[in-house]
């Protein structure tokens, strides 16, 4: 799988938040993803990007255009140095929240994408990565 | 690896000029004499010479094997570009493959006139010229191939329009009418077009009719659901009609549960139920 | 920071979301909105949404929020013009907006309020028959 184009946005506050909604969809509307997928997308990664900001104490998200002979999608990879996640079953379930919000961060975002996959060690960090192909 | 197997096609190429291209534009008419009416002499003529030009820059580099390097992009972009124009025009994958097949015959006159007597030299540079045009023509295959089905994929899509019509049975009441088998992809793509139609005619009641579905899984019953809470989202009420009683039982067999969507025997109900909600009466004169 | 317009129509709230909102903004709009509800006296917000082409849980909380805070203040909240590629969205993300009222347009939603106004009862209006 070639990478054909990568960018690493810095997720520190809300407006990184809005940032990264807004880089995402301007790259998956140069690469043609049809409106819903592209709606999919950008609210998984604005659900990541928000869990970045306040649960992991900011970090980042890396975008990466893929694309080998069958097809082609986009990579976000968030990382952040925070607290982790101890129990990583309870996360994804739906409703899990161990904050103030409702926690519907991940198990949602998982259905909103084709692959999803987390790592997540307490005292290290977080790591989740998502992709949709067209 | 810039051998004895290239340093002569190479030569040949950045010399070449215009006799190459005449000779070769010839047995490209000569094999596709049949399709005189989707592409014209000139247009073929003209596609030659940029080729040749391209070929002798990246040949020039010395690297006749490997044409995923960067030197062979600006090749590979034109032959994309070739294959993806024949394509629409209707030629076959063999007749698009063609452009770069004869180019052999020409190549090979004149390598043979250029090495002369040398049996060893000439088979190098046979051999490397045959490898390169054999990589190039399947690159053009392969590409072609590609557009087809990109084509192909979007006739599906069109076809599945037109398949599933959206009717407006009445001021701010839509139909759907199912028919056939639902699979997971087609029914994604029908209810959003019943939710676009929902937008677009600001109808706040949209019937799905299934009575000319035979089978529905839980997948397809899933979608169903999903597009009845979407539509409320949005401020319209989806009913479900025509569940037959093989439906509804598979449906409770398999843990599906309607909960407060509302569902209709027949169309007929449904219109009635869509009416009433509206407030809507009908009488006979 | 900037703050997003509420316009009031008579015992209405309009409110247009136009722009993508950080959450700062979010938190400001439904603390405006509830002070303009007590001021005004308002019986009924509308919040357009059709210029939103994301909806995400937070945003949705916040519509959940402001719909539950109006309740208690008498006034009933009304959410229209979700885009279909937004709805179909948030019911993937399994977003539950259950306590939301919404309708397909500013129209629409102005009539429901009215129709939700006239099945309230009580002389100073902020007494209501829970639906």
């Amino acid at each position: 799988m070639n990478i054909i184009r990568s960018e690493t946005l810095g997720l520190h506050n809300s407006e990184d938040i809005v940032r990264v909604r807004q880089a995402v969809r301007a790259w998956m509307i140069e690469m043609k993803f049809g409106l819903v997928d592209q709606t999919k997308m950008v609210t998984a990664a604005s659900e990541l990007a928000r869990n970045t900001v306040d649960y992991g104490g900011g970090g980042s998200a890396r975008l990466e255009a893929l694309e080998n002979n069958e097809r082609r999608g986009l990579k976000i990879v968030f990382e952040d140095h925070g607290p982790g996640i101890s129990d990583l079953a309870l996360a994804l379930k739906d409703g899990y929240t161990t904050g103030r919000g409702l926690g519907l961060g991940l198990g949602g975002s998982r259905r909103l994408v084709n692959e999803f996959d987390i790592w997540s060690v307490p005292g290290e960090g977080t790591r989740v990565t998502i992709v949709r192909w067209i | 690896m810039n051998s004895t197997g290239s340093a002569g096609i190479m030569d040949i190429l950045a010399r070449s000029g215009r006799d190459l291209v005449d000779d070769w534009v010839k047995e490209q008419l000569s094999a596709l004499s049949r399709r005189k009416d989707l592409l014209s002499e000139s247009d073929m003529r003209r596609e030659s010479a940029e080729f040749m030009a391209l070929l002798a820059a990246a040949v020039g580099g010395g690297n006749l094997t490997d044409i995923a390097a960067a030197e062979w992009a600006s090749t590979r972009d034109f032959l994309s570009g070739i294959s993806r124009s024949r394509a629409t025009k209707g030629f076959t994958p063999t007749e698009t493959a063609t452009f770069v097949f004869s180019l052999k015959q020409p190549l090979f006159a004149r390598i043979q006139a250029k090495v002369g007597t040398d049996a060893a030299a000439l088979a190098s540079e046979l051999w490397s010229a045959t490898v390169l045009l054999d990589t190039l023509g399947l690159f053009t295959f392969e590409t072609f191939v590609k557009s087809r089905e990109a084509i192909i994929g979007r006739q599906q899509e069109e076809m599945l329009e037109l398949t599933t019509p959206v009717v407006k049975l009445w001021d701010g009441i839509l139909a759907l009418p199912l028919i056939g088998t639902l699979d997971s992809s087609r029914t994604q793509v029908v209810m959003e077009s019943l939710l676009q139609s929902i937008v677009d005619t600001g109808s706040e009641i949209a019937i799905i009719d299934i009575t000319g579905v035979p089978a529905v899984d839980t997948l397809v019953a899933q979608h169903l659901l999903k597009t009845v809470a979407a539509a409320r989202l949005m401020g319209a009420q989806c009913i479900i009609s025509g569940i037959r009683p093989q439906i509804a039982q598979t449906m409770v067999h398999l843990g599906v549960a309607f909960g407060d969507v509302v569902t209709k025997a027949t169309l007929g109900d449904a219109l009635s139920y869509a009416f009433r909600q509206a407030g809507i009466s009908v009488s006979s004169t | 920071m900037e703050r997003i317009p509420i316009l009031k129509m008579g015992p209405f709230l309009l409110v247009t979301i136009q722009v993508d909102m950080h959450d700062r903004l979010a938190m400001a709009l439904q603390d405006d909105l509830t002070g303009r509800v007590v001021r005004d006296c308002a019986k009924g917000v509308l919040i357009d949404i059709s210029s939103l082409e994301v909806v995400d849980s937070f945003i949705g909380r916040m519509l959940g929020n402001i719909a539950a805070m109006t309740r208690t203040l008498g006034a009933e909240t009304v959410v229209v013009g979700m885009r279909p590629a937004v709805a179909i969205t948030i019911v993937e993300l399994g977003l539950s907006l259950e306590s939301v009222r919404t309708a397909l347009t500013v129209d629409k939603g102005m009539a429901l309020l009215a129709s939700l106004l006239e099945t309230s009862a009580g002389v100073d209006g902020h007494e209501h028959h829970p639906k």
